[in-house]
């Protein structure tokens, strides 16, 4: 009789990891058929598709698709510029957005409520529906950089970074885990007679490195990922970013080994970025939850 | 004592001060700004000042008519027909472009339909912003209960008790790391007509009697084409959230429904959905929000095509306010879609209060 459930135990195992092993495999296999596929040369890809070929490395395999895509483009002008962007524009942000949020949970200031409440109410606005007026906005906007006056930000690196910098979410996330910070600390500082500047900087910022890292996060994932953006607002080769260099690669006929090669070089990084930090990454995602 | 040490307006303003301002001039203005350029004429580049139109720009996108055409017929009254035996019927552009009606001054044909012997023709003054609407709704309406509905079964799937079930957390959550865009022109491949990987699958497992689609080239099935792909991409997203809300939910509730042997079904519909509830709201709102934004899937995968069968509010949006650098109206169409989004979470919100 035991002997009866306990097989019956192992089989309902076995049909549970059945199951869980098929969906995965429905989520890998395009990024795995990604990665081969950028091995092959174009006639044996297109072929090795009607058979399970597609997902293995066999045949004639070398970097060629590599090099000829390094040819075609300035991949590497453009993976500098995503992660000049994205670096710069993550740090940023975090150094801003704390300081807000540190304003708001520690000091009382009159209007202090209000402006809160405005950042806060920023989340209903999609980016999709200020990209417009935007574009208007910052190609009308002066600067001053290493060629003197100018007007307009169009094809920059600051039209890619400044209007990224401060974000509700990213404020509010601070807010959240500074307020269950112990208050007694804060006040205990300030009796030693410590600045306000001092008390974020070496009591706060110091015991903040989960929030820290959960807005690190989803900040890099979506400035590494921008598109619509600097879709609109770069023009020039000089500081397009990763995604918008993809555009290089559209053609007629397009050389899909080409392609494939490029697009595994701007996201293995990232999976592999991923796969050591998950944990960190799907904590930050399930801390958007916060926002409703 | 305490209020004391912390009240300190120099401090505080100059704290918030950067933040505050970089969400002002960059979030907060550009929202207002949409609002006042959407009456105007203001292009990115122009010679002329610029004018205040009034509603002009939303007449231009949402004017909707339904004309009711009358058959022809011979000098006996009698119907005429052409030589498939269909009813003729005046040309539409013959009334849109009569002097005798100027309400339907530059409207086109969207759709028809018969009724009886008339014909009712649904004109619009942008029949491609209509199609761009419809096929937005559609989208959302689609891959709302279909991501949410998936996300939860991936959550339930997950939060059992394992071992080496983070592993396939992991995996299932990974397409939401890669970018849109490069999944969209990764699955552009496996959509090919000719060579593409879903075109050969389908046949290898059918032993051939499969016939390939050009899936993003039949207007028929290039949004379904594009709604998948984006549920496949998005469904680790949602299912982090749900697993979240799953491990809110006490477990002595669920020792309490063994005891009484419940049954899972009953487990389910009495213990974890009540506990999902706040999460069942955000996660509605969030699809809806993300789903009205589609814009890269349709620009790297189809630009809208074939026959604007894919068009979209955004696509739309970009298309006028930066490929034709009519800000107006791209920013017209912004305020349509920012308008339709508050108006669906609320109702949203509303459809699932506490009662």
């Amino acid at each position: 009789m035991a002997s009866i459930t306990q097989d019956n135990h192992g089989l309902r195992l076995g049909v549970r990891y059945l199951v869980l092993t098929l969906i995965a495999l429905i989520f890998v296999f395009p990024l795995v058929f990604m990665v081969i596929s950028s091995l092959k040369p174009d006639l044996q890809l297109l072929s090795d598709t009607s058979s399970l070929r597609a997902f293995l490395p066999v045949g004639d395999i070398s970097l060629n698709n590599y090099t000829a895509a390094f040819d075609r483009a300035p991949v590497g002008l453009f993976v500098f510029n995503s992660v000049f962007v994205t670096g710069l524009t993550v740090i940023l942000s975090l150094f801003v957005c704390s300081l807000a949020a540190f304003s708001f949970v520690f000091l009382s200031w009159t209007g202090r409520d209000v402006v809160l409440a405005i950042i806060i109410a920023t989340f209903i606005i999609p980016f999709e529906t200020i990209a417009i007026p935007l574009l208007l906005i910052v190609s009308q906007l002066p600067w001053i950089g290493f060629e003197g006056f100018e007007i307009g930000w169009l094809n920059s690196y600051q039209v890619q970074i400044i209007p990224w910098i401060a974000d509700g979410l990213t404020v509010f996330l601070f807010v959240q885990f500074f307020r269950d910070l112990p208050k007694d600390l804060i006040e205990a500082s300030r009796v030693e007679g410590a600045s306000w500047w001092q008390i974020y900087r070496k009591v706060v910022m110091p015991l903040s490195g989960p929030v820290i890292a959960t807005a690190a996060i989803l900040k890099f994932l979506i400035m590494y990922n921008q598109y619509l953006w600097p879709l609109i607002v770069v023009q020039q080769e000089a500081y397009r970013p990763v995604m918008v260099g993809l555009g290089y690669f559209f053609q007629l006929n397009p050389a899909w080994g080409e392609i494939m090669a490029y697009l595994t070089l701007i996201t293995v990084p990232v999976l592999a970025f991923y796969l050591v930090l998950q944990r960190a990454f799907i904590a930050s995602i399930a801390s958007t939850g916060v926002k409703g | 004592m305490a209020s004391k040490l912390t009240q300190s307006n120099r401090a505080g303003w100059s704290f918030a001060l950067p933040g505050f301002a970089l969400i002002s001039a960059f979030i907060i203005l550009p929202f207002f700004f949409a609002f006042g350029l959407s009456l105007t004429n203001q292009r990115l580049i122009s010679p002329n000042p610029t004018e205040f139109v009034g509603f002009d720009n939303y007449r231009d996108l949402l004017g909707l008519a339904v004309i009711t055409l009358e058959p022809e017929r011979d000098a006996a009254g009698q119907v005429l027909r052409d030589e498939d035996g269909e009813i003729e019927y005046p040309r539409v552009r013959t009334l849109t472009r009569s002097d005798d009606f100027p309400q339907y001054r530059g409207m086109r044909e969207w759709f028809r339909w018969q009724s009886g012997e008339d014909a009712r023709v649904v004109v619009a003054s942008d029949v491609v912003f209509m199609k761009a609407l419809t096929n937005t709704l559609v989208f959302v309406l689609v891959v709302a209960p279909a991501q949410g509905g998936l996300a939860l079964c991936l959550a339930l799937l997950i939060n059992q008790r394992l071992r080496g079930i983070n592993i396939f957390r992991t995996i299932y959550f990974m397409p939401v790391v890669v970018s849109i865009v490069v999944v969209s022109l990764l699955w552009r491949f496996i959509y090919d007509g000719s060579d593409g990987l879903l075109n050969n699958m389908l046949a290898g497992l059918t032993f051939g009697f499969f016939q390939p689609v050009d899936w993003l080239g039949n207007p028929d099935t290039a949004l379904g084409s594009i709604i998948a792909m984006s549920v496949w991409q998005g469904v680790g997203f949602h299912m982090v959230i749900w697993l979240s809300g799953l491990q809110t939910i006490s477990p002595t509730l669920y020792e309490a429904a063994e005891i009484e042997g419940a049954s899972k079904w009953q487990t389910f519909r009495y213990v974890t959905w009540p506990g999902l509830r706040n999460t069942a709201v955000l996660v509605l709102i969030v699809i809806t929000m993300q789903g009205f934004a589609l814009f890269a899937q349709i620009d790297v995968m189809t630009k809208g095509g074939p026959l604007d069968s894919t068009q979209t509010i955004v696509f739309q949006a970009v298309e006028r306010g930066y490929g034709r650098q009519d800000i107006s109206g791209g920013s017209t169409i912004s305020v349509i879609l920012f308008l339709i989004v508050l108006t669906i979470s609320f109702v949203q919100r509303w459809l699932t209060r506490e009662k």
